[in-house]
């Protein structure tokens, strides 16, 4: 019980992760697209989790309300809209394997030779600047409130601007004559 | 007491990276590769938030932010892309559309 109560947030740590790396690899691996879906909406919710544990608590909210509802509706959508038994009996990986065995390999090792190489100091440190406002602490949402209308007003104003652009590009290429 | 250290989280993110990146260039049906796109663009996700919590700094978690503007703005383009080939071909199928290949 006491390894539990010590070690809480790690193991939370390699439970998510666990999850979110298994349900990746159904994700890519299944045959049927609704399995991938259902597989990639666990994938998104153990990420979720995993950005609570690192104080970002408006961003995982935020990934489970447009990654877990919004994206995920559009995806279903989409399977339900197209004809998904051309593809059950076929082969349901292409050609480029080798290509793609060898970068995976190649981006592993680059990866995994950096993180060798490279000391993050301990993650001890406060997170007083995650969830305060000039030394007040007021929680992660208001702060990242603050900081996004203070400091991030045009990329804001942009990211809305881009969306619009983004629906009617949709709407367009999605429309019939 | 078990610590974990950004190294995990920048770990994990490249293991969910390569995940997506063999999904986008193995898997034919169009939809998944659109899913493995989500994958590829929600470690990076993850790997911003480490970020911002190893600097103690909020800009990590804003730029996360608009990467999922960015991912959902790609996603709703990216499915009505899909829907027009299926319209044009019936299929979704990304083999058989080659007319571009050399």
């Amino acid at each position: 019980m006491d390894f539990l109560l010590v070690n809480g947030t790690a193991l939370l740590f390699y439970l998510f992760a666990a999850l979110a790396v298994l349900s990746a690899i159904l994700v890519v691996s299944s045959r049927n697209p609704l399995h991938s879906a259902f597989a990639l909406l666990v994938s998104f919710l153990a990420v979720a989790g995993l950005f609570f544990l690192r104080h970002a608590e408006f961003l995982a909210v935020v990934q489970i309300f447009v990654y877990g509802g919004g994206i995920m509706v559009l995806f279903l959508f989409v399977i339900m809209l197209v004809n998904l038994h051309r593809l059950q009996d076929a082969k349901i990986y292409g050609m480029q394997w080798p290509a793609a065995l060898l970068l995976a390999v190649l981006f592993i090792g680059l990866v995994s030779w950096v993180v060798a190489g490279v000391q993050f100091s301990p993650a001890n440190l406060s997170p007083a600047a995650l969830v305060s406002i000039d030394g007040e602490v007021v929680g992660n949402v208001e702060a990242v409130a603050w900081q996004l209308y203070q400091q991030y007003l045009l990329p804001f104003e942009i990211a809305s601007l881009f969306l619009l652009v983004a629906m009617i590009g949709a709407v367009v290429l999605a429309r019939t004559e | 007491m078990l610590e974990i250290t950004t190294s995990h989280y920048v770990v994990l993110s490249a293991m969910l990276f390569v995940i997506g990146l063999v999904g986008i260039l193995t898997r034919r049906n169009m939809i998944v590769v659109l899913m493995s796109i989500e994958l590829v663009l929600n470690s990076v996700t993850l790997n911003l938030a480490a970020f911002s919590y190893q600097h103690s700094d909020l800009t990590g978690q804003i730029l996360a932010l608009f990467v999922i503007v960015v991912a959902a703005g790609e996603a709703a383009v990216g499915l009505a892309i899909l829907v027009a080939l299926y319209r044009l071909r019936g299929t979704t199928d990304l083999e058989q559309a080659s007319e571009l290949k050399g």
